[in-house]
């Protein structure tokens, strides 16, 4: 960011830009140079930064209205539903705006591992953002408790259990994350607090998240490193601020959907019952994006590591960038690597299917079958692969993929897939 | 190869949602009906919704409270939409205790429109005591805290039967096709003319059913009428924008030799 001598043209401007540099920045933003060759799964990160920014504001409207209490959330929930003015349409995009931040941060994810995002020079965008996405799903674990409903209050109570597996003190840290002896009021201040709290760490992460990314720029489908500003790139605005809206637009489109004609479709029927301590739903499942989690932490038969096993899922991801070997960025040009990665796509998949069907029989073995695989594509077959794999020709830049020293005829036939 | 890979992926995620469509409705096939209130334009049908609650009142608020509806609902845009007279009227059937005024006393008054429905209890213990320990639900969201929604009501209301033989119950408990478990402690509460409607309509069990099945979508989405409105106003203004957005984006990425 150091590289830019952007002066104001107005006088105000320039007085004020030396004393706090706000227009060199946005100047910096404008003008940051984007590998032209982006494509769709790139626009996810603009989409998780409005699903974000909706998160909040709903969320600060929702909190005028509701009411932190074991006897009265329920009923606060339901007069925001039936009579604070269109207060049905901002809590049905606050509880479908949840679903769709995780099936964009999903999206982003799979993106980062499909073509390398991960890996050097850009392994802190990786892991603040692996950080920003534990993060999340604390904050909608704790959101989903609030509305005080049967599976809000049974799944703080499996979840919060979970605890007790640590050896020695577990009953002792069940006890303090409860506030008592029981999931009860106590626990749902302090969830309140805390799913009010989370949301601006994940926004101030957001930003050392996107600082880290202007660092050494965006990664590209071709993974290879590019000259900024050259022929490669474009300016950020108005070429990727266009098609970022574009795709936002598309996405608004399926989450309007979600919100004005099926907004009940993603939760369970279970939380529209009140709290009852003393009954149990028949199945306790936690919300959809959870769900793969959840069959790792039930396919383990011992409990202590099963919660190991779940926490280990997402280390794993964290020191992703040490454990795939291959210096090579793109899957384009990873053919073996390619079909591994969507065996994991098919794998966490059927995890999260399996997680919510009961625990038992041919489920329980398919779950026990995906949690092995799920480790081993991290910790044994991309090691590995790094070393074993023969990666295709890769182009020296983004405008000249074949002339470019490239030898492999294939690639001058899939020059389309280069680009798309 | 690849083609190979993605066509598994496509095939995978149609099990999976199948799958769960299967599991979320459960075994028994649950007895459909072609809901107006359903689809982008779905609305209710106002009289079934005035005649629903006559059945609500009538048959099942000696039992099931409504905390979260109050008398001046009734008359809102969207719902039964009876006459703000007739809400009136409707209110001041049932009384409420207010209070305390400045003696310091609590008093019965007829409710008002701002009142909430009465319930038939004063609390859930006593609900529970008068129905053989069973708690009757409170109706207000009943049908968004059941699996199958309006459908799987209106399936248990008319899913009355002989047990089948072998088929054990207790007394005061009933057999049900449709509930979990198919055993229930509420007895049949529908039947042929049980109740009588005014507007002519002739009542049987089946309509009976739609009618009071219709008041009750209602009651757990009071709103659903200005959600379907709203939502396809948002819908096609996002439409109309995203085509105006993408030809700018054509315009303005056809400087630059790339596809996008």
């Amino acid at each position: 960011m150091s590289d830019h001598n952007y002066v104001p043209s107005s006088k105000l401007g320039k007085w004020f830009n030396d004393r706090l540099p706000l227009l060199t920045l946005s100047a910096h933003l404008r003008e940051y140079p984007t590998p032209k060759n982006l494509n769709y799964w790139w626009t996810f990160g603009g989409i998780l930064t409005f699903c974000l920014i909706t998160q909040i504001v709903t969320g600060i409207i929702l909190a005028m209205h509701y009411v932190a209490h074991a006897d009265l959330a329920f009923e606060s929930v339901e007069h925001i539903m039936r009579n604070v003015n269109y207060g049905w349409l901002i809590r049905y995009v606050h509880a479908n705006g949840a679903s769709m931040f995780f099936l964009a941060v999903y999206i982003h994810i799979f993106r980062s591992l499909y073509y390398g995002s991960y890996k050097s020079p850009r392994e802190v965008i990786w892991i603040i953002g692996m950080i920003i996405y534990f993060l999340m799903m604390m904050t909608a674990f704790m959101g989903y408790v609030l509305p005080w409903g049967q599976m809000s209050f049974w799944g703080a109570t499996v979840i919060t259990n979970l605890f007790s597996a640590v050896p020695f003190f577990g009953e002792a840290i069940t006890n303090w994350l409860w506030g008592g002896y029981a999931v009860d009021n106590p626990t749902l201040t302090r969830f309140f607090s805390l799913h009010y709290l989370l949301p601006f760490l994940i926004l101030g992460l957001v930003i050392l998240h996107i600082w880290a990314l202007h660092v050494p720029g965006n990664n590209n489908p071709i993974g290879i490193d590019i000259k900024k500003p050259s022929k490669d790139t474009v300016p950020f605005h108005p070429y990727i601020v266009i098609k970022d809206l574009f795709a936002l637009l598309i996405f608004l489109i399926l989450f309007a959907f979600f919100v004005f004609y099926s907004p009940n479709i993603l939760g369970h029927a279970d939380n529209y019952i009140e709290a009852n301590p003393m009954v149990t739903p028949a199945h306790i499942v936690p919300e959809w994006y959870l769900l793969p989690f959840y069959a790792i932490l039930r396919s383990v038969p011992d409990k202590l590591l099963g919660v190991i096993a779940m926490f280990l899922a997402i280390f794993v991801l964290v020191i992703l960038p040490w454990l795939d070997t291959s210096k090579v960025r793109s899957a384009i040009f990873r053919p073996l690597y390619k079909q591994f990665y969507w065996f994991l796509v098919a794998d966490v998949l059927i995890l999260g299917y399996v997680g919510a069907m009961p625990a038992e029989g041919i489920y329980l073995l398919v779950a026990r079958v995906a949690t092995a695989y799920y480790f081993i594509h991290f910790l044994v077959i991309l090691p590995v692969l790094g070393f074993k794999e023969k990666t295709l020709d890769i182009p020296l830049s983004l405008t000249e993929p074949v002339l470019g020293g490239s030898t492999n005829p294939s690639l001058a036939k899939n020059k389309s897939e280069l680009n798309f | 190869m690849k083609n190979f890979f993605k066509t598994i992926f496509v095939i995978l995620i149609l099990i999976v949602f199948n799958n769960q469509k299967t599991f979320a409705e459960g075994s028994v096939k649950l007895l459909k009906q072609d809901w107006s209130f359903k689809g982008f334009f779905g609305k209710f049908d106002r009289a079934s919704l005035q005649r629903g609650y006559q059945v609500y009142t009538e048959v099942c608020a000696s039992c099931h409270s409504m905390k979260y509806l109050s008398y001046r609902n009734l008359s809102e845009k969207g719902g039964p939409e009876f006459s703000e007279e007739q809400a009136k009227a409707i209110a001041s059937q049932f009384e409420v205790i207010d209070g305390p005024n400045s003696d310091g006393e609590m008093f019965n008054r007829p409710a008002k429109l701002s009142d909430k429905f009465v319930s038939p209890y004063a609390n859930v213990e006593e609900a529970q005591a008068s129905n053989g320990g069973a708690y009757p639900p409170d109706m207000s969201v009943l049908v968004k805290a059941r699996k199958g929604g309006a459908d799987y009501i209106y399936s248990v209301l008319l899913g009355y039967s002989d047990p089948p033989a072998g088929f054990e119950l207790d007394d005061g408990v009933y057999y049900n096709k449709y509930m979990y478990g198919n055993k229930i402690k509420m007895a049949q509460p529908l039947s042929d003319g049980i109740v009588e409607y005014s507007d002519g309509t002739e009542a049987t069990e089946e309509q009976l059913a739609k009618d009071v099945v219709t008041f009750l979508s209602w009651s757990a989405e009071p709103h659903l009428e200005a959600r379907h409105k709203s939502g396809f106003r948002a819908i096609s203004y996002l439409i109309i924008i995203t085509i105006f957005v993408y030809f700018s984006m054509k315009k303005i990425w056809s400087r630059v030799e790339t596809n996008i």
